[in-house]
């Protein structure tokens, strides 16, 4: 992960205002324009991301919050980890 | 949306899915029944007996560091009464495993378990970095899971280990199952669903794989909840294209149903062979003396084709030269 995002472990943004909030739907092809540095085919398949890739809200499986409607909230943080390497 | 309640408790927070249940868990309701799982394996398939020397296979990667962690955790909690040691294979790869093994000496620090590291370069002369200056990027892998296998064996005699575990998981076998059906592996078909292979005299050691039934999503989110430290990043050769493409399509699987993963294994299990299809047979290489189904080990031949400067020695896909245990042996 931190390959795809220029050896970064932690970013921290601010998305760009709009009415009402932002849903992971919409920040995962935003992370990809504006933060991904390269293989964008490693981070998502479609509009989620790609199978093998595990993402936590708060430390929380995105599966128990919604996953893509998720509505992200100011300071949450979001963590993807892929699990498609070796030992 | 509102928290979930654990299923299991009802009172703390879920924080996860488990695939294999689609149970909703709090963290320390998923440690226990994670952690009961895999002794109850170990219980089922009498991987251990009291006594034993056993080496894990570590790579310092989370499957390797949580079997660490959990085997010398159940090992006190339920007494087993095994004597355990780190084993860990240097490949000779810069940027890579120099900084994995880093890794497995902090954990060697942080799980107080001796740890012995056994280099490609004194087994075979020969460094991963020079394999690929001599062989090129494309069928490397053969060479480093041939090459390992034998290391882990070589290296568990060194360290007179009775048996040798490694961080193998559910989605490791169930990939690897799908594999050897691509490939048409008969005898590694039938092989590769065992949680354990015998040892024999000839210096195999018996290996099992405690983390058969455990997915890997399970594995990473033990790791991540409990902060254990592991080394995730790809290897820099490790372009196994045709591995790649199985985990791929198994992953796309388990998104649309998460049994999957367990159905593939069930299914390579079910596997009956017909008597009458001839099976390579097993001996031993004239050579160093390792497991062979030919006069010669498949490292044997690799290292030949090294030292005489024909590396496409051994790796021009013969049927009767099947190569690889790089499908049965995915690096723990």
């Amino acid at each position: 992960m931190e390959l795809l995002f220029d050896q970064q472990h932690t970013v921290k943004v601010q998305l760009p205002a709009k009415e009402g909030n932002f849903s992971i739907r919409e920040l995962l092809p935003w992370i990809r324009d504006k933060l991904l540095r390269e293989r964008p085919e490693l981070f998502m398949q479609g509009d989620t991301v790609r199978p093998g890739v595990l993402v936590l809200i708060n430390d929380v499986d995105w599966e128990l919050e919604g996953e893509l409607e998720y509505q992200i909230a100011e300071g949450d943080r979001i963590t993807f980890i892929s699990t498609l390497h070796g030992g | 949306m509102p928290p979930t309640p654990c299923s299991i408790c009802q009172r703390e927070r879920a924080m996860l899915r488990r695939p294999k249940t689609l149970q909703r868990l709090c963290r320390s309701c998923f440690y226990a029944v994670f952690e009961t799982e895999v002794h109850q394996t170990i219980q089922r398939h009498g991987l251990f007996k009291r006594g034993d020397r056993v080496a894990i296979g570590a790579s310092g990667g989370k499957d390797s560091t949580v079997l660490a962690y959990v085997l010398k955790l159940l090992n006190e909690r339920y007494d087993y009464g095994l004597e355990l040691f780190l084993l860990s294979v240097d490949e000779g790869i810069t940027g890579y495993r120099d900084d994995s093994l880093e890794t497995v000496k902090r954990n060697r620090d942080q799980y107080a378990l001796p740890l012995k590291i056994i280099s490609y370069e004194e087994l075979y002369g020969w460094t991963m970095d020079r394999i690929v200056e001599a062989v090129g990027r494309k069928n490397n892998c053969t060479f480093c899971g041939v090459f390992r296998r034998q290391a882990l064996d070589r290296g568990a005699l060194l360290l007179g280990v009775d048996h040798i575990v490694t961080g193998h998981n559910a989605d490791d076998v169930a990939e690897t199952v799908l594999m050897n059906i691509l490939r048409g592996d008969i005898a590694r078909l039938q092989r590769c669903t065992e949680i354990m292979t015998a040892g024999d005299a000839e210096g195999a050691v018996r290996r099992s794989k405690p983390f058969k039934y455990a997915y890997e999503k399970e594995i990473v989110m033990y790791a991540y909840f409990k902060k254990l430290d592991y080394f995730s990043t790809e290897c820099i050769y490790s372009p196994n294209a045709y591995r790649g493409y199985a985990r791929a399509f198994l992953k796309d699987l388990e998104a649309s149903r998460p049994s999957a993963i367990l159905d593939i294994i069930h299914a390579g299990e079910a596997l009956l062979i017909r008597a009458d299809v001839k099976m390579p047979t097993q001996g031993q290489c004239e050579r160093c003396g390792y497991v062979a189904s030919n006069r010669l080990c498949k490292a044997c031949v690799l290292l030949e084709g090294l030292n005489r400067g024909l590396p496409k020695l051994g790796i021009s896909g013969r049927a009767s030269v099947p190569d690889g245990p790089a499908v049965s042996a995915k690096q723990p």
